[in-house]
């Protein structure tokens, strides 16, 4: 860490734009809080000290069915991550571990998925649910994100670095491969699945476009689609009811980050070095 | 291949069992469909009277001769080229920022990466309430000081600048925290010796902190345009690629391609050429650059 001793108008001035800037990136965010506790009236005057109220949350809530858009998004971000968790722990041993024909080729075809996201792949993984019947099912959400590329190439480069000698020493006490899988290779790695587990949680939490296209009924749609229907113009709902529906809407992931900053921002930056 | 004892045979059936499942989605919902992709872009889009037959190269003919592709792919081009320079700027600044001695650090971090935590639709929402006309923030505040402003949104001239603004918003605080680390593994001498030497701050950070960051820099910049191509949730909000498509980027076509035209035939020619930009990306990343900056 470096710590200038700077002193002076240049350093004073600095520090003002670095507040200044801070205060640009939080404003939206402190606006929307702002404006969901506030009648409607003052929202669009901007009149600072009108009364507090939760009429907003109230109307919100009772104009789209935001518990049950909890729920789906809820079980969709656990489905996801607890397949996504075996899944890449099973391949990310494989290919720190063992010496396979094609092993090679067949990591570069994983890697594959960093550039071509399933967010590029909408129109022929919506047919292939199609065919498999599964639109509109929370299990269509999940499926194109489960095998994980990211997870495992994340977890493959943990692996790596766990020294031989503790392999060799539970295979002599008798364990199993998957038993050493188990017991000696997933405790070591808790640090890269706490930061995986973040990274997918947040991404799944809050992703979008192709929840919006497999999904048509209220019991199935995530937080995001059920918010984009419930904000659009179209649907003639106020801006503070909007603003209270979504501060819903992004409360326990932001709550989350809140209290949990440092994991959150170690997670991302471990997740992002590769 | 060596094919030896046992021990070389149980390696080759356990590393292809533990592979199988996550191999087998991958394949799935990876490999096949964009190889399907570019099948189906050599066929028209089959109903029940007249099924999918095969006509060569004539989708890519019709998306040469359509103005909307070529009016999307040149807003996707300003966009791409507007973003990522500058989210990367800001993600430098606020990382220099936040890693020196600054009053109410931990709150000025926090402040810069808190949007990346935010769904996209949510702060869709927050900004589209900016952008409104008359009862919108930014118009009442130009109006306060006596500023006519355009319709932010309605206007061809100026919607794209809007989602651009919101896009590097949205990535400068992600991209920030990579760029806070690579500065933390800096070694600290090298700072001391530069303000021994009597070198300008501006000087220190052009010739020492700014090419001692280019591998973060690559990683970001790669990370930084595939999300200019693959995130699109705020033109759904904000535009729905409006007005007469002057927002609209190559992913927003494809899905309005393909799910509201229901042409799925040359949505998949358009996904072609969004998978040919990307993997010419992947291509530039793996030969020309990773020669020339070394990775650890």
């Amino acid at each position: 860490m470096s710590a200038r001793l700077h002193a002076g108008p240049g350093r004073a001035l600095e520090i003002a734009a670095a507040w200044l800037l801070g205060f640009l990136w939080l404003f939206p965010l402190l606006y929307a809080v702002w404006a969901a506790f506030h009648p409607s009236q003052a929202a669009i005057r901007f009149d600072v000290f009108s009364p507090l109220t939760l009429d907003n949350f109230a109307r919100a809530w009772s104009l789209a069915p935001f518990d049950r858009y909890f729920f789906n998004t809820f079980v969709l971000v656990t489905l996801i991550l607890v397949v996504q968790l075996v899944l890449c722990t099973l391949a990310a041993y494989a290919f720190a571990r063992y010496e396979f024909f094609g092993k090679n080729v067949a990591f570069a075809l994983v890697l594959l998925q960093l550039m071509i996201m399933p967010e590029i792949l909408i129109v022929e993984n919506y047919r292939t649910m199609s065919a498999l019947g599964l639109v509109d099912s929370i299990l269509a959400i999940g499926l194109p994100y489960m095998a994980s590329a990211f997870g495992i190439f994340l977890l493959r480069q943990t692996f790596k670095t766990i020294p031989k000698e503790l392999e060799e020493a539970a295979r002599i006490e008798g364990c199993t491969d998957l038993m050493i899988l188990w017991k000696v290779f997933v405790p070591l790695a808790r640090p890269t699945y706490l930061a995986y587990g973040l990274v997918s949680i947040s991404y799944h939490w809050n992703n979008f476009l192709w929840p919006l296209i497999i999904t048509n009924s209220v019991t199935t749609r995530p937080l995001t689609v059920g918010l984009a229907i419930f904000g659009a113009p179209e649907s003639g709902v106020d801006w503070s009811v909007i603003s209270a529906g979504t501060l819903m809407a992004v409360a326990p992931l932001l709550v989350a980050f809140l209290l949990f900053q440092r994991q959150f921002v170690q997670s991302f930056m471990r997740a992002g070095i590769r | 291949m060596r094919i030896g004892g046992p021990v070389a045979i149980r390696n080759q059936v356990y590393g292809w069992l533990l592979l199988t499942p996550a191999a087998f989605l991958l394949v799935a919902f990876t490999h096949y469909p964009a190889v399907a992709t570019l099948a189906q872009s050599f066929f028209t889009q089959g109903t029940a009277l007249h099924p999918s037959k095969f006509i060569e190269f004539e989708n890519y003919r019709f998306m040469f001769d359509d103005p909307v592709f070529w009016k999307v792919f040149r807003n996707n081009a300003i966009y791409s080229s507007i973003t990522v320079p500058t989210s990367i700027a800001f993600a430098i600044l606020m990382a220099i920022w936040v890693n020196e001695k600054l009053p109410l650090r931990g709150l000025v971090r926090m402040a810069y990466f808190t949007p990346t935590i935010l769904p996209m639709i949510a702060v869709a929402n927050i900004w589209l309430f900016f952008y409104t006309p008359e009862i919108g923030l930014l118009d009442q505040i130009l109006g306060r000081f006596g500023f006519q402003s355009p319709n932010w949104l309605g206007n061809t001239d100026t919607v794209l600048g809007c989602v651009i603004v919101l896009a590097i918003w949205k990535d400068a605080g992600f991209f920030m925290i990579f760029y806070l680390a690579a500065l933390q593994s800096l070694p600290v001498e090298l700072e001391e010796a530069a303000r021994l030497e009597g070198a300008s701050r501006w000087y220190y950070f052009r010739r020492v902190t700014f090419p001692l960051l280019m591998p973060t820099t690559l990683f970001v910049m790669i990370n930084s345009l595939i999300n200019s191509f693959k995130l699109i949730d705020h033109l759904f909000i904000l535009t729905k690629g409006g007005p007469d498509n002057a927002s609209s980027l190559l992913l927003y076509y494809i899905y309005e391609v393909a799910f509201s035209f229901l042409d799925q035939a040359y949505a998949s020619t358009l996904t072609v050429v969004l998978l040919a930009l990307l993997a010419l990306l992947a291509v530039g990343q793996f030969t020309i650059l990773d020669k020339r900056i070394h990775y650890r």
